[in-house]
């Protein structure tokens, strides 16, 4: 049986190991679309801070490791998929067959469409190759104009400041991280970040970037230019579909799967950032662009490929995220649900926030800022579907007991 | 036979002997806050629980991990983080549903129960015997599995 792994993230990477311990003797290849081994990219803030070089953001470290487990690496980038022969095309009149397909291509940064995106020192912050280009530019007063501070935006922060810049934040919005945190979570994060140099401007989206005065000169609605030596864009990512086109496998906003993780096609599966899953609370489809569903994703569909049946329960959305070392967390339905209840705790100057969501006695979501403790409780309750009892009137009142809750509750050991 | 440690609430009297000597085990140190176990207390029901992880089966920080710093000790059956691999970027710290692997902030990595290497400070430490170091099938594997059919969860397993 020849499987074939597209894309050489975390999903692959993961589904090549699985496949290999559920298929001893299958063939397995993983194609590699950036001309580097199999890295993390979560791993590229770390590499901006200079806590580790490149290797370190190697997604396994041992030299021989795909040798060993016969897991071809191909570097090559999928051009084309036919279906009826079974081929990927790879350009250049290259092409491999597969029995059994897996896309795990993740996704690209979405960039903003004004002019000057293609000048040079405008930069996302996606891939080695990015992360390179950063690491040449910010020096010590490097003006850095970044638009974006979502996820991906807050977490390099970090690493850029450790470099010396002069960093200013345009957010589109009236708030930072405003897909997994809510208002009140968001304003701590911002205060923190402002309070650490950080010029945070809401409610700006640039018109236009142009090249004078030896910089990037990036126009403001209001008509202010600001300068910068590096303009980084992190306003967002989407799907990387295009290879996609006219091959008959169903793609909605990312490729649509079964619980099994197959696309429309038999024998074809995606996993990861690519792929468009059911949520496991909402019911609805949708992307979720985390590294642990992208690593839970690719162990099931490599199951299934391998013929042992396994089911996704479905995406589970939830993050942690450090921003200039403010660690926050968010978790499932964390704007809450029609009929749910909720609880918060707020302690504004040291930077400790709790809120929690209900529905009936169930924990459906939560936001945290300042509290990393035992935050895994949080996804076994949610995600769980544990049903609290008395343990939620007490949460209510002070949702702090929050472990207290799930070692009764989960484990029922009190 | 791998061993694991079995935790008894019904044993513990919350003395913190064990994370005690966990913290002194991993940091030479006897702040309590440090210690990988921990003792909860339930002051309505006068009850103390001593929980830490239970080396599961799934290995969700394991497998989460982008950096492979989290690896199997072969012996033990243990998930042990190697610090100098670790980024700290806290994926394992959520993506574990038992709340078992932690960030410490003071040295920017996790930590998590390793079994010191087959040999616990923490069973040999407690004085009622409600943390001892037995044959693995009796306890959290077997327990976890009760667990995950309690609820809704499913989780597959290779
Ligand atoms: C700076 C940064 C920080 C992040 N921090 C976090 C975090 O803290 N927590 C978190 O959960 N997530 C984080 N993420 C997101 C996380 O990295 C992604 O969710 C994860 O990488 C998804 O894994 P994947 O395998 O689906 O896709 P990817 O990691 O994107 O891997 C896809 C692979 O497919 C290859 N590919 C694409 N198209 C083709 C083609 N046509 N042919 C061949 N190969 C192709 C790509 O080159 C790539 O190697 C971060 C991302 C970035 C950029
Ligand atoms: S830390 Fe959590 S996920 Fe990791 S082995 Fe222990 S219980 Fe399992
Ligand atoms: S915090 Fe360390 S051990 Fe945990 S997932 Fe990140 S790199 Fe791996």
């Amino acid at each position: 049986m020849r499987h074939l792994i597209i894309g050489s993230g975390p999903a692959g990477v993961i589904a090549a190991e699985t496949l290999r311990k559920a298929a001893p003797a299958a063939e397995i290849t993983l194609l590699c679309g950036e001309g580097e081994p199999p890295y993390a990219r979560m791993a590229i803030p770390y590499l901006l801070k200079g806590e580790i070089d490149e290797a370190g953001t190697h997604i396994r470290k041992d030299a021989d490791h795909y040798d060993r487990l016969r897991i071809n690496l191909v570097q090559a980038r999928a051009r084309a998929i036919d279906i009826a022969n079974r081929t990927v095309d790879l350009g250049g009149g290259r092409s491999l067959s597969f029995d059994r397909l897996l896309i795990a291509t993740g996704s690209h940064p979405s960039l903003e469409t004004i002019p000057g995106m293609d000048l040079p020192g405008v930069h996302s912050c996606w891939t080695l190759e990015d992360a390179r280009s950063i690491l040449a530019k910010a020096r010590p007063g490097t003006r850095v104009v970044q638009m974006g501070a979502g996820f991906v935006g807050c977490i390099i922060m970090e690493g850029l400041l450790s470099r010396g810049v002069d960093l200013t934040i345009l957010v589109r919005s009236g708030y930072m991280v405003r897909r997994m945190m809510n208002p009140t979570a968001s304003s701590l994060i911002r205060s923190w970040c402002e309070a650490r140099g950080v010029k945070i401007l809401t409610r700006t989206q640039p018109l236009g970037i142009t090249a004078g005065d030896g910089a990037l000169q990036v126009t403001l609605p209001d008509g202010r230019t600001l300068p910068a030596d590096l303009y980084l864009s992190a306003v967002g990512v989407d799907p990387n579909l295009d290879f996609l086109a006219g091959s008959g496998i169903d793609v909605d906003r990312g490729i649509l799967v079964d619980p099994t993780m197959q696309t429309s096609v038999a024998g074809i599966y995606a996993a990861g950032d690519v792929a468009e899953a059911t949520d496991c609370l909402t019911g609805r489809r949708q992307l979720n662009a985390i590294q642990p569903n992208a690593v839970e994703q690719g162990r099931i569909a490599a199951l299934n490929m391998a013929g042992k049946p396994a089911q996704f329960r479905g995406s589970f959305v939830f993050n942690v995220l450090t921003t200039l070392g403010l660690v926050s967390s968010s978790f499932g339905e964390w704007q809450g649900v029609p009929q749910g209840e909720s609880t918060e705790v707020l302690d504004e100057a040291r930077y400790r926030y709790l809120n929690l969501q209900f529905e009936g006695d169930r924990l459906v979501g939560a936001n945290c800022v300042g509290f990393a403790d035992h935050v895994g409780a949080f996804r076994g309750l949610i995600e769980g579907r544990v049903r609290l009892g008395k343990w939620k009137q007490r949460l209510l009142d002070d949702p702090t007991r929050i472990m207290e809750a799930y070692l009764a509750a989960a484990h029922k050991v009190a | 036979m791998q061993k694991s440690l079995h935790l008894d609430p019904n044993k513990c009297t919350g003395c913190l002997q064990c994370e005690m000597a966990c913290a002194w085990e991993n940091h030479r140190s006897f702040t309590i806050a440090k210690s990988r176990i921990k003792v909860f207390t339930f002051h309505h029901e006068g009850r103390f629980v001593p929980y830490t992880c239970t080396q599961c089966d799934e290995a969700w920080c394991m497998t989460a991990c982008p950096v492979d710093a989290i690896r199997l000790d072969p012996v033990t059956g243990a998930k042990i983080v190697l610090e100098p691999t670790c980024v700290g970027c806290k994926v394992c710290t959520i993506a574990c549903p038992f709340g078992t692997i932690n960030y410490v902030a003071s040295t920017g990595k996790v930590q998590k129960c390793d079994l010191c290497g087959g040999e616990p400070a923490c069973a040999k430490a407690c004085p009622t015997g409600a943390i001892t170091y037995v044959d693995a099938d009796w306890t959290g594997l077997g327990k976890m599995r009760q667990w995950a059919g309690k609820t809704d969860t499913n989780p597959a397993t290779v």
